[in-house]
């Protein structure tokens, strides 16, 4: 039956319906939905731990961005009559960072200080925002520099900047790599779970086989075949790097476990009641996929990413130690410490160039881990409204 | 039960079958030859060590007497830098020296997680829980190759308690075994803590109470067993951490097991030698994982096997 041959209702009746309309209408307006994002947020900010992880991750991170503008010593700038000298902070600054004279003025047009400069003052290769930043740092700090705080290394180079110059490289790593191994999980996993019945069959037993292969040896294997030199100079003409083949090759392992989270997530959430409860009062395709789907695959995934980063940090800094990680002269807090650990002696204790960059490992792991586990129970819907 | 060991182990065959061929195509897609090192011979006898290690024959026909070889006879094939040994000969001296090296990883990381994790449970809240605890998350953030760094600084230099490295004597196996464990106790540690929590408010155990047994029967008997279960299935995990963090503990500590093998075999393209490890560990780690498959069984009776 359609509106048009129902008989016309009293005008009382109507206005009366109208008005209740109206009121559940303005009653409706009033309560305002708190969506999942901002509950979760208002739970993440109960937590202190987290919050605290939080903010050291963000600091952390801008400093990492920052290298270059920090009045720091040239990381790779060689004193060597004070190496292995035991962390000092007093004087805390010295004028340690000599800048060689005669420039910028010979080339006006170009402002920034050229690369050969800077390999000379002991930065290494930069790209044009690092150059910036240091023109910068020059302009601020002039050569001022924080004192050597956490000692030298064999080499006379200032730990404490090669921290932070590893800092970078660490955390560049982690994330990459794990967002690599994310997209390869997700979409694995998301179409396993869509699609279902066989293909979901097929496509999880290739995982459980890859899931018993020892693939950290395997890994080893393939990075130290790539470490021959012929496989080096094939791989410079195509314009890869180590780096880049360690992304890959960490994506290849880490993606499994995400892989087995989103399908189980997404066969459940498929039979879910509110997604059916959707489909019913017209919410279209799209609407269900965006609106309710995603939503509820990513707090899981976001939680997945905060406690992967930490692991593929270890394995980065575990690949590091057998010489096989990160290449010097560049420099990555798994490298620093496995530089500790190889000047260990009975002569001299140097047991800064261990514990300082274990510290800065074990803090950043730490953050994570515990911002990871706060996000974990802060997304957990069964906890909503508490 | 016997079926589900079966399947398991065909399941095993496959997976070591998909390992070596990767590991096979990857070997050989290498440019050079593990012949082509530093000193130079001259062509005939480089053709005469090519036919002897049988390397001048089709890729086609390497791949399958490298199978038949390894599954017929279980010959691994010789080292091509270790003079004089077979890969079989390398990993049966080695083996033994892992193996207990693991085994006492792994009975540590037991005996001290499960103890302090039981302690903190019982006692939640006190400081024995919160430094636990916190040096639990200590342990599991720490690459064990710095948490080998400052024992060593610790207790080989400064405090002179054990030599810094070596094979042989009980005190050479106590510093590598505890590093090797450290990670896998906090783990542990945590993990039943948090079992224990939850099995500690169920109403089974008031009524363990209510019925009068005193509080050490009721934890160790009724209580533990429930949070045994998370405890037995991070043993997978556990046993395969255990087997790579022997890479790093044994280069640490110069011990002759067989991760060094493994590391130098990978760096100097011993191909035999490092397919050979690569082959093992597999094995080792279905077998472990098979076995723990079984004790959750045991342990648990809601699960069913199949």
């Amino acid at each position: 039956m359609t509106e048009t041959e129902q008989p016309p209702a009293l005008p009382s009746t109507q206005s009366a319906e109208l008005q209740r309309y109206e009121r559940l209408l303005a009653e409706a307006e009033q309560i305002q939905g708190i969506s999942l994002w901002r509950d979760a947020w208002r739970r993440l900010r109960k937590n202190r731990v987290a919050m605290i992880s939080l903010g050291y991750l963000i600091v952390l991170s801008l400093l990492a961005v920052l290298t270059p503008l920090l009045p720091l010593q040239p990381p790779r700038q060689q004193i060597t009559k004070l190496a292995f000298q035991a962390p000092t902070a007093s004087p805390l600054f010295i004028r340690e960072y000599k800048i060689a004279e005669n420039e910028p003025a010979e080339n006006p047009d170009e402002p920034l200080p050229t690369q050969a400069k800077i390999d000379a003052d002991g930065f290494g290769p930069l790209n044009w925002f690092d150059r910036s930043l240091l023109a910068a740092r020059r302009a601020i700090f002039g050569e001022w520099c924080f004192n050597s705080i956490c000692g030298r290394d064999r080499l006379g180079r200032d730990l404490f900047a090669r921290l932070f110059w590893g800092a970078r490289v660490s955390l560049l790593v982690g994330l990459v790599a794990t967002l690599v191994a994310l997209v390869i999980g997700v979409s694995y996993g998301a179409i396993a779970g869509y699609l279902g019945g066989r293909v979901d069959n097929v496509m999880m037993r290739i995982v459980d086989v890859m899931y018993s292969i020892p693939f950290i040896f395997v890994v080893i294997f393939i990075i130290s075949i790539l470490n021959t030199e012929d496989v080096k100079a094939l791989m410079a003409k195509w314009g890869i790097d180590r780096l880049t083949v360690f992304f890959l090759v960490v994506g290849a392992i880490f993606w499994l476990t995400m892989a087995r989270v989103v399908r189980g997530q997404v066969v459940s959430l498929r039979n879910e009641q509110f997604v059916e409860a959707a489909r019913v009062i017209g919410a279209s395709r799209r609407r269900i996929i965006f609106r309710h789907v995603v939503p509820n695959l990513l707090s899981v995934v976001i939680v997945y990413l905060t406690l992967t980063i930490p692991q593929v940090m270890l394995f980065e800094a575990f690949l590091s130690f057998l010489g096989l990680g990160v290449e010097r002269p560049d420099v990555s807090w798994g490298l620093l410490a496995n530089e500790g650990v190889e000047v260990i002696t009975p002569v001299r204790t140097v047991w800064w160039m261990v514990v300082y960059p274990g510290l800065a490992l074990a803090m950043t792991l730490f953050a994570l881990n515990f911002l990871g586990d706060g996000l974990r129970d802060a997304l957990d819907p069964r906890m909503k409204n508490r | 039960m016997g079926w589900f060991i079966i399947k398991r182990l065909g399941w095993m065959l496959l997976t070591l079958w998909v390992v070596y061929s990767v590991s096979f195509v990857l070997m050989r897609s290498v440019p050079g030859s593990p012949l082509s090192a530093e000193r130079k011979v001259s062509p005939e006898i480089e053709q005469n060590l090519k036919r002897r290690y049988r390397l001048d024959q089709p890729l086609g026909v390497q791949y399958w007497d490298d199978l038949r070889r390894i599954v017929l006879h279980g010959d691994l094939g010789a080292s091509l830098k270790i003079q004089d040994f077979s890969v079989n000969e390398i990993i049966a001296q080695g083996f033994p020296v892992s193996a207990s090296l693991g085994i006492l990883a792994l009975a540590f990381a037991l005996t001290l997680g499960l103890s302090a994790g039981i302690i903190s449970a019982v006692r939640r809240g006190s400081l024995a829980d919160f430094s636990m605890m916190t040096i639990a998350t200590i342990g599991i953030a720490l690459p064990n190759f710095v948490i080998a760094g400052i024992v060593i600084i610790l207790f080989v230099f400064l405090w002179p308690l054990f030599p810094p490295g070596g094979w042989g004597r009980i005190s050479n196996i106590i510093l590598p075994a505890f590093c090797l464990g450290a990670p896998y106790a906090a783990y542990i540690a945590r993990l039943t803590r948090t079992g224990m929590l939850d099995v500690l408010s169920q109403d089974y155990i008031r009524t363990a109470f209510a019925k009068g047994l005193s509080e050490r029967t009721v934890i160790l008997r009724h209580a533990l067993r429930g949070a045994l279960l998370p405890v037995v299935s991070f043993l997978g995990p556990a046993i395969a951490g255990v087997l790579t963090g022997s890479l790093v503990v044994e280069k640490i500590f110069g011990i002759p097991g067989l991760g060094v093998h493994f590391v130098n075999a990978a760096l100097q393209l011993d191909y035999p030698l490092a397919m050979g490890l690569v082959l093992l560990y597999t094995t080792l780690l279905y077998v472990m994982n098979l076995l723990v498959d079984l004790s959750y069984a045991i342990l648990d009776p809601r699960v069913k096997l199949h």
